[in-house]
């Protein structure tokens, strides 16, 4: 693999007792979308936690393009270039919905405490720009017609969807899935899909962790297989369908 | 600022501006003046605990720290109100500073007990530290302060003083929450977790806006002391803190005009009641001012149990209700005269 | 040495208050994640009902000490069926402002029912004072250290040998867990306010003989129970009761050789220093504290 955007080296992460990730090493190549599965409690959450800085490892190294990611906060992996979803779904309930994704904004501008206090004629301009931006991501996961709704009333697919906008105004290089089909209908589930090819196609690095294996065998260049918090199985989806470690594991099919 | 925000402002102003002409006596302007310094000090409360989510029962500490500055630098060190009051609101950043790293880590009821913490330690500090705040006697003395050469040395000057104060930092707040920084506020009180994601420092934001609300404390504080020229600990207790939080929460926590109603309504509420007490009078009950407390806890207890998110949304909510029933009303009217007409 | 026994006396009386008030946070902490704001209050009206039935009424001690604390707990299951029980979805901005209400009421109530002055109280038996080494130790204050041992023996038996204690605790570890067990949660969220008010209401009883109890008491004496609760670890209520014990002998300490003027700043300069420091408390762990709801 030419120099992967993710790298995560013996990474072992422990909470008192119990063992979440063992002795994980993963490699993620740039412009792919990769997809982590496992049963429950195999670790897959815990992974996303660990790269955008949510957990700190017990020991091993996580890098983003040659960065460590160890001991980072959320907010600056995020400036680094990294965005992710949340398994339950996170948006912010009583702002609408265009207002969500102009959070995502938030790095791409720099009004402060006081020019904003003191100075709104100057911000002006700077805010315009923040919400052309975030119509047009509006406009990619296509919700422009929920603009100003508050984002609380919206159904789960449209929140999904909207969680997704707003992880994509920040312009990452690399964006984390965490469960973005979970709780959708099949019809919701082929949409995002799609969704996730268009962003493939905008040279944004996609991490997937996902259980509805449709999906995961239809859209993923890589899958990554994780079991008791240690990666056994990587490859094509059709690799992995055939690995028989992987079959006896969860897959069963 | 969206266009409604001008408009309220502005009908603000208009009744601001009136009020004066229907008071009977400076006994009650005096009580708007109070009205508006308890609405300052909410303003910037409110933007903690409504817009950011976090939760201060010990801002009363800062208005003590404000009044206590400016009278102290004032009176015994012949500074200029002004002055005063800006060293005041500066020496508030710092220990905002100090308080807040520290104490924005905690999460919910561990942040509330660690500021009500606080504001008991300053309000032991006012009472004991005799050789610095004069102890139980206070300062006396404090010089009354000038605008543009006038000095306000009247309760209806003071008045307008202090609600242009109230307006101006209303203006502030306006601003802030309808900008990228409010937006950041909110996305905090929306999903911390998410807000973190979206690249917001949540840790900075906090502190910052809990120094600003700080700010706004101290400012009331300083016009406290220019209105009384005379501060003693009593005011400043845990009890106004709490009193502070009561104001928002039961204005409305997640609205600013909550903020200014829930204020005006508390400061007020003792001279309602005394009006009311004659009345009760007459129909046999015995109220005394004793009986506030009971029930300042009687109004918090029941907006928080029936009307969660305040007087203010409850009265939004009323409009708009009524609204639709006039939308309701007017669409039945028609159908009647197009069924009459066929 | 006279003097530091002194106010090391002085510290475990007012320790072993603080101990109960502790405890008190600790179990309605434990049974629904909520610091409990009105706590203090249930003191106030502990030692304020107290006196009312043995100074003005002439009760006997036993039963009135029965009937004061047996009053102050229907208060705190009113408390808890009214104001707790009814919200669905509380937030906890909204759960903390409740309970800041019911204290700033309960406080009102016991400024009309009793006045704004403070009430004396004859101590429990009327012995003279003991001398130990040059120091004296007042018979209330043995009183107050058997009664928190009397407590104490009795939380750890409900606890830990009856069937209700034990459905209690598992609540607090998983309530859902215990649902499905067939505990009724919310009966026991009531059994914890009662327990809790009960408890406050004895460690006003038996600390009024010494302090004169008043209205205004309530603020610090929860503030500072809430302290010892934080330094000896949310939730744990043995180490509720070895802190609250620590608390009370460096207040009295610092108060005797610093400044007694400065006496109830420094518990609540600790409490911050332990809050800031480590949250978890002494006895706590960390990880405990950001697994825990807040």
């Amino acid at each position: 693999m030419s120099k992967p955007i993710l790298r995560i080296d013996s990474v072992r992460k422990t909470f008192g007792g119990i063992v979440a990730l063992d002795c994980l090493d993963l490699s993620v190549a740039e412009g792919t979308v990769t997809s982590v599965i496992g049963p429950n409690g195999a670790g897959k959450t815990t992974v996303f936690n660990l790269i955008t800085g949510y957990l700190a490892p017990t020991s091993g190294v996580l890098r983003f393009r040659e960065t460590p990611l160890n001991g980072k906060k959320p907010h600056a992996v995020a400036a680094l270039g990294i965005s992710r979803t949340f398994q339950n779904v996170q948006v912010f309930p009583t702002m609408s919905v265009l207002e969500n994704v102009m959070v995502g904004r938030h790095l791409r501008s720099r009004a402060g405490m006081l020019s904003s206090a003191f100075l709104p004629p100057f911000v002006r301009p700077e805010e315009k720009r923040i919400e052309a931006a975030a119509r047009l991501w509006l406009e990619f996961v296509g919700l422009t017609a929920h603009a100003d709704t508050p984002a609380g009333s919206l159904p789960l697919g449209n929140q999904r969807k909207l969680e997704v906008a707003r992880a994509l105004a920040i312009e990452p290089d690399l964006i984390l899935l965490d469960e973005p089909a979970s709780g959708l209908n099949s019809r919701e589930t082929l949409a995002m899909g799609e969704l996730i090819a268009k962003i493939r196609e905008n040279r944004i690095t996609v991490i997937l962790v996902e259980h509805d294996m449709e999906l995961v065998m239809e859209i993923s260049d890589h899958v990554a297989v994780l079991n008791f918090g240690n990666l056994i199985a990587m490859g094509t989806p059709g690799e992995i369908q055939e690995n028989p470690e992987v079959i006896a594991a969860y897959l069963g099919e | 600022m969206p266009i409604k925000d001008y408009i309220g402002i502005a009908i603000f102003l208009a009744i601001i501006l009136v009020i004066p002409f229907g008071m009977e006596n400076d006994y009650y302007l005096g009580v708007m003046v109070f009205a508006a310094i308890n609405c300052l000090t909410c303003v910037g409360l409110c933007l903690l605990m409504g817009y950011a989510g976090q939760i201060s029962i010990g801002h009363g500490a800062f208005v003590a720290i404000g009044a206590y500055t400016s009278g102290l630098l004032t009176a015994k060190f012949g500074w200029s109100p002004w002055a005063a009051m800006g060293a005041g609101a500066m020496l508030v950043t710092a220990v905002a500073f100090v308080v807040g790293v520290p104490t924005l880590r905690l999460k919910g009821h561990y942040l509330a007990m660690a500021t009500l913490g606080f504001a008991s330690i300053i309000h032991t500090v006012t009472v004991a530290a005799t050789h610095l705040t004069g102890g139980p006697a206070g300062v006396l003395n404090i010089p009354r302060i000038s605008l543009f050469g006038f000095n306000l040395d009247t309760d209806l000057k003071f008045y307008y003083f202090s609600w242009m104060a109230v307006i101006l930092g209303l203006y502030v707040a306006f601003n802030l929450i309808h900008s990228r920084v409010g937006r950041g506020l909110r996305s905090i009180h929306g999903s911390e977790d998410a807000a973190a994601a979206a690249g917001v420092n949540t840790t900075a934001y906090k502190i910052q806006i809990f120094v600003i609300s700080a700010v706004y404390a101290s400012i009331s504080g300083s016009l406290y002391a220019y209105y009384v020229n005379y501060i003693d600990p009593d005011p400043f207790g845990v009890m106004h803190s709490v009193l502070l939080v009561t104001m928002v929460a039961v204005g409305g926590l997640h609205y600013v005009w909550g903020a200014i109603i829930g204020a005006i309504l508390l400061t007020l509420l003792p001279e309602l009641l005394s009006f009311a007490s004659d009345y009760l009078k007459n129909i046999g009950i015995q109220y005394q001012p004793d009986y506030d407390f009971l029930v300042y806890g009687a109004i918090l207890l029941s907006i928080m149990l029936f009307l969660p998110d305040g007087l203010f949304a409850g009265f939004a909510g009323g409009f708009r209700y009524l609204r639709r029933l006039a939308a309701r009303g007017l669409k039945w009217k028609t159908e009647k005269k197009a069924a009459a007409c066929e | 040495m006279t003097d530091v026994l002194q106010f090391l006396f002085m510290g475990i009386q007012r320790g072993c208050i603080y101990a109960m008030v502790a405890i008190g946070f600790n179990m309605i902490y434990n049974s629904t994640g909520i610091i409990n704001f009105a706590q203090g209050e249930f003191v106030v009206l502990g030692g304020l009902m107290m006196v009312t039935l043995t100074m003005a009424m002439q009760w006997s001690m036993i039963s009135a000490f029965l009937a004061a604390v047996a009053f102050v707990t229907v208060v705190g299951i009113l408390m808890e069926r009214l104001t707790i029980n009814p919200i669905r979805n509380p937030t906890v901005l909204r759960l903390i402002i409740i309970t800041i209400a019911v204290s700033i009421l309960l406080k009102g109530a016991a400024m009309v029912f009793w006045g704004k002055g403070s009430h004396y109280m004859r101590h429990f038996t009327e012995a003279p004072p003991i001398e130990i080494y040059g120091a004296t130790i007042l018979p209330q204050t043995l009183w107050i250290i058997g009664i928190l041992c009397l407590v104490v023996a009795g939380y750890v038996l409900f606890f830990n040998y009856t069937i209700t204690g034990k459905c209690m605790r598992a609540c607090s570890i998983n309530r859902d867990a215990a649902r499905l067990a067939g505990i009724n949660d919310r009966k026991m969220v009531m059994l914890s306010f009662a327990l809790s008010a009960g408890i406050g209401a004895i460690a006003g009883i038996i600390i009024t003989p010494v302090i004169q109890m008043d209205y205004t008491r309530g603020a610090l004496l929860g503030l500072k129970g809430f302290g010892a609760a934080v330094i000896g670890g949310l939730g744990n209520s043995m180490g509720a009761v070895a802190a609250g014990l620590l608390l009370g002998i460096i207040e009295a300490m610092s108060g005797g050789y610093i400044s007694s003027h400065y006496m109830d700043a420094i518990a609540l300069v600790i409490m911050l220093g332990v809050l800031f420091l480590r949250p978890g408390g002494l006895f706590g762990s960390s990880e405990v504290i950001r697994l825990k709801e807040f």
